[in-house]
């Protein structure tokens, strides 16, 4: 009995789709999850009716909705809402995913750091596009503050633009750092039960209890993590779009 | 939230190189050959997804929270202009209700003045009525008594004359026996 705590997060191409250049371009388990997400997310909006009264469905739609709206008007204004379809997408599609993920023998699309850069960076082009387009040169009055002594302003400048360029990168490995260290552990612990089972025969069935109740502890924060990692990201997109849309403060 | 995965990364390390053996391959996020395909399905779903999302699931879901929000301002609106109805007809209500009071007062006050007026008058007249026959009666009184003193005067004067003749024989004088019993009627 060994524990593969890496194995969860290997990619298993379903079928061969073609090839760009030498790479293969395979339709594996990690786009057979995204399918996934899509669908419970095109199934809770779409098919959850329009009563006056919600049910549960509705409920949930609208629920989703409402938070979605309302941490964008709080973080980057009523202006902000011109990004609520790219902003809804990014929460549902990361927190649905990343809930799936949970369930054991699935996979998490956002445990490979490629999939979450690619979304950090639509992000993060996103604002400087939008943030030129919309303000022209005056965007970049981001990486001046104000009432900075002028003798330290190249530094803070230098830190501003440092930053600003490493956003994508803090922004992308966060998500993933938390959804792979979360389900490595998970694996670990859960791992523990079955090892100590196997092994120790009867002792070991007493010995799995502490690992098996730190492993229920760490499902219940991994769901947590899950939510709140997508909540996270959402919120991280709405404060950078919110310096493309007020470049003034 | 970072620190405590970080935290829990450090046995997991150890438990992956002890498993080494069985898994044979690198680590998979970092194996560059899968890249290509997570980024084509990775584009392809989240430009669906994006889709979907912009064009039919949040104006339907929008819709119905504005529908919502809507009819219970409907609702809100009518229950306020219903209430508005009630209270004004509560106040005229009240308002009929005081003048109604305030005039039924004003004809008790009326007639009873009235029904006072019309007694008084009634004991007034009937006050003279009776000072009237009791004058009537006092001058009756008087009448009669005079009558029957001119009668005892004249009976008197009778009875003078036939008890003079009586004893003395002779007819008096009438002038005298009158004269005589006026002076006897008199003391």
């Amino acid at each position: 009995m060994k524990i593969d705590p890496i194995h969860q997060f290997n990619i298993e191409p379903l079928f061969t789709i073609g090839h760009i250049g030498n790479q293969t371009i395979a339709f594996t388990n990690s786009s057979l999850y995204m399918l996934v997400a899509v669908a419970i997310i095109s199934l809770l909006m779409l098919a959850s009716g329009t009563q006056l009264v919600p049910g549960r469905l509705q409920s949930v739609a609208e629920i989703s909705y409402e938070f979605v709206a309302s941490t964008i008007r709080s973080t980057a204004g009523s202006e902000g809402m011109k990004f609520f379809p790219l902003i809804f997408s990014l929460f549902m599609f990361i927190c649905v995913s990343n809930l799936v993920g949970i369930i054991p023998y699935t996979f998490t699309i956002s445990s490979h750091l490629i999939v979450t850069a690619a979304l950090a960076l639509l992000v993060f082009f996103t604002v400087l596009i939008y943030g030129v387009a919309k303000n022209g040169l005056k965007f970049f009055s981001i990486f001046v503050p104000h009432g900075v002594p002028g003798y330290i302003l190249p530094l803070v400048m230098f830190i501003e633009i440092l930053s600003f360029f490493l956003r994508p990168v803090s922004h992308s490995v966060r998500l993933f750092a938390n959804m792979l260290a979360g389900h490595i552990a998970l694996k670990v612990f859960a791992g523990f039960v079955a090892m100590l089972g196997f092994s120790l025969g009867a002792l070991g069935w007493f010995g799995g209890v502490l690992p098996l109740a730190l492993t229920v502890a760490l499902y219940a924060l991994e769901i947590l993590v899950a939510f709140l990692q997508a909540y996270v990201f959402a919120i991280l997109t709405c404060i950078y779009l919110n310096d493309a849309i007020h470049p003034g403060h | 939230m970072a620190e405590s995965h970080g935290g829990a990364k450090n046995p997991a390390a150890g438990a992956h190189t002890e498993a080494e053996g069985g898994h044979g391959g690198g680590f998979p996020p970092f194996e560059s050959s899968t890249y290509a395909s997570q980024l084509v399905w990775l584009a392809i779903f989240f430009v669906a997804l994006y889709v979907i999302v912009s064009k039919l699931a949040l104006p339907k879901v929008g819709g119905a929270i504005e529908a919502r929000q809507n009819k219970i301002e409907g609702d809100l609106a009518e229950a306020q202009t219903l209430k508005d109805q009630s209270e004004a007809a509560l106040k005229a209500y009240e308002g009929e209700l005081a003048s109604a009071r305030s005039r039924a007062q004003a004809i008790g006050n009326e007639s009873r003045d009235k029904a006072n007026a019309q007694a008084e008058a009634e004991r007034k007249a009937l006050e003279e009525q009776l000072a009237a026959k009791l004058a009537e009666a006092e001058k009756t009184i008087a009448s009669t008594r005079a009558t029957a003193m001119s009668n005892v005067r004249g009976i008197a004067a009778d009875a003078a004359g036939t008890i003079v003749q009586q004893l003395t024989g002779v007819v008096p004088d009438a002038a005298s026996v009158n004269a005589a019993v006026d002076a006897s009627l008199k003391g």
